[in-house]
């Protein structure tokens, strides 16, 4: 069974349909890449799936349950994380303490008990920071825990988004445009970060512009373009397939 | 550093404990409203500071907390520091009920709307409603309290009380902040978006932050009610809650030391400088101007928290 499908997703803003009845499946451990056009609604599928926006009709289920409508951070518990195409990270506040950010759903201590350091508050803390200083190391930031999250640089805070989506102990990652803003060196080291973790156990789905990328790292691919599914398949199909070529280079005039 | 932070602080607080014996009545009086201004700092700091949810209405929870002390004591006469608790949870239930429907308001917008019910709960105050708060001339006739069979009435006795309810704030107030709930209120006021997308219930600490800023402020209420043994509308007015926002600017947005410095500046500074009366709002315009262009983040900043990496570091490698 699959861990995610979408289920004839449609959302409008107005009059314009961002997504348009939009299906596919992702398989438990796969690598998916979603590509597409400027402006083809690539991230307004992740926000449908990630309960940002409500979808018009349509559904989305993930692990069996239908999630469409629930709270973002009901989804983000039930196992999904994700990362944001603009950087999002909370800026006055260092390295560590973005990533115990994801750590955040998976504790239970409220004001009270924190408010009276009870032991069960002390214990889930050192658990919490114990697993943050785990992601940190495995995303390559290690050193960095102290700083403040502003000064680490584009590509560093990247990768400390991902490690703060780590944090939440997902089943499915969901990457919006990971590798924008990276240099080649900084890129190579992302495909390695997102082999390492399809070796965790993790299932990924991303939105990529750099086509080295999305053609090395993703098992499948699906392509949309104004808000419409046009391909899906494997990188080598759709590398040939000349819708593809069509929406991603156009058509010669006077054909 | 840190051993010379807390020395520093230690000092302040033992010079603090025993200023009653030097000062006159005056100045320990001074100092108790600076110490209630310290704790309704603090609890709005939680709201404004912390979570950072524009709130210029704090005044209407003091209010609720006061006039639930004043009602309750005068008309049951029970004692009034038993009604604390129960104070704490009107003004808490009150900020849930008026809360829950605009807390999804951003910035100004709900700024603006918390002066409104600030100056509703005045209004309602001086119209009297229900028959039980006295109108324009308030409630009279509160009991001084009274703590194992001794009554405290003098300004050095409320000194004591004040001041151990401001020490009993912090110290609950700073492991606050070194906790989850802290931490979550922080991520909210940095970026709600991806606090949400982090897995935290945006909503639902927002709320939380304004009840249990509330609560505190009812508390205070009790005190003040009891310190008083008068109270009437006009001691809860808009001007109020526009000075419990202005020492957290001033102090430092966010830090326990920096509101307690801004309540000290806020309610302690204006008495220190009575002699230039007419210059005072003056100076403090012109304070908080020149706080705005040079140091945005108030005199006391917070401080980043530290965490015991190093501990943790052995077992994790």
């Amino acid at each position: 069974m699959s861990l995610l499908s979408l289920k004839n997703l449609t959302k409008t803003f107005g009059g314009l349909k961002a997504v348009d009845d939009v299906s596919f499946d992702v398989e438990e451990g796969s690598v998916m890449g979603l590509i597409g056009p400027n402006g083809a609604g690539k991230t307004t599928v992740f926000n449908l799936i990630t309960g940002n926006y409500k979808p018009n009709s349509g559904q989305v289920v993930f692990d069996g349950k239908s999630i469409e409508g629930l709270l973002t951070h009901r989804i983000v518990s039930m196992g999904i994380g994700r990362t944001f195409q603009t950087i999002r990270l909370f800026q006055n506040l260092s390295v560590l303490e973005n990533v115990l950010a994801g750590c955040h759903c998976r504790m239970k201590s409220g004001a009270f008990s924190s408010m009276f350091h009870t032991p069960a508050q002390k214990k889930e803390e050192t658990a919490a920071l114990e697993q943050s200083l785990k992601e940190l190391e495995f995303v390559g930031l290690r050193q960095e825990a102290a700083q403040l999250s502003t000064s680490l640089s584009y590509g560093n805070q990247r990768l400390l988004e991902i490690a703060r989506a780590l944090a939440t102990q997902p089943r499915l990652l969901i990457l919006d445009e990971p590798a924008g803003g990276m240099n080649e060196q900084e890129t190579e080291d992302l495909m390695e970060l997102i082999r390492k973790m399809q070796e965790r156990g993790l299932t990924i789905l991303l939105i990529e512009h750099d086509m080295k990328l999305v053609m090395q790292a993703c098992d499948e691919l699906v392509v949309i373009e104004y808000g419409r599914k046009i391909a899906e398949g494997v990188p080598e199909e759709i590398k040939e397939n000349p819708r593809v070529i069509e929406a991603y280079l156009g058509t010669e005039e006077g054909e | 550093m840190k051993n010379k932070r807390i020395i520093i602080y230690g000092i302040l607080a033992v010079a603090l404990f025993c200023s009653p014996f030097f000062l006159n009545r005056y100045w320990v009086d001074v100092l108790n409203s600076v110490g209630l201004y310290a704790i309704l700092g603090l609890s709005l700091n939680l709201i404004v500071g912390d979570t950072g949810l524009f709130n210029l209405g704090h005044a209407a929870f003091y209010a609720v907390g006061a006039y639930t002390a004043a009602i309750l004591n005068t008309t049951f006469h029970i004692p009034i520091l038993w009604l604390l608790p129960v104070c704490g949870l009107t003004a808490g239930v009150f900020a849930v009920v008026i809360a829950r429907p605009i807390i999804h308001l951003r910035g100004d917008y709900l700024c603006i709307v918390t002066i409104g019910i600030g100056e509703i709960v005045r209004i309602a105050l001086i119209n009297n409603v229900f028959g039980i708060t006295g109108g324009a001339n308030g409630i009279f006739g509160i009991a001084r309290p009274e703590l194992f069979g001794f009554q405290i009435r003098k300004p050095q006795e409320f000194f004591y009380l004040i001041w151990f309810f401001v020490a009993v704030t912090v110290f609950f107030f700073n492991r606050l902040e070194q906790s989850r709930f802290g931490r979550a209120l922080n991520y909210l006021r940095d970026d709600e978006v991806a606090a949400e997308g982090s897995g935290i219930n945006t909503a639902h600490y927002k709320l939380a932050a304004f009840a249990l800023g509330a609560v505190w402020a009812g508390m205070v209420g009790d005190i003040f009610a009891a310190k008083m043994t008068i109270i009437s509308p006009e001691s809860f007015s808009f001007w109020e809650s526009v000075l419990m926002f202005t020492l957290i600017i001033l102090g430092g947005s966010g830090s326990i030391p920096g509101v307690l410095l801004g309540a000290f500046l806020v309610a302690g500074l204006p008495e220190v400088f009575r002699g230039f009366a007419s210059f005072r709002m003056l100076l403090f315009g012109g304070a908080m101007v020149a706080m705005m262009i040079f140091r945005t983040q108030g005199i006391l900043p917070p401080r980043a928290r530290t965490f015991p990496i190093d501990t943790v570091a052995d077992k994790t490698r």
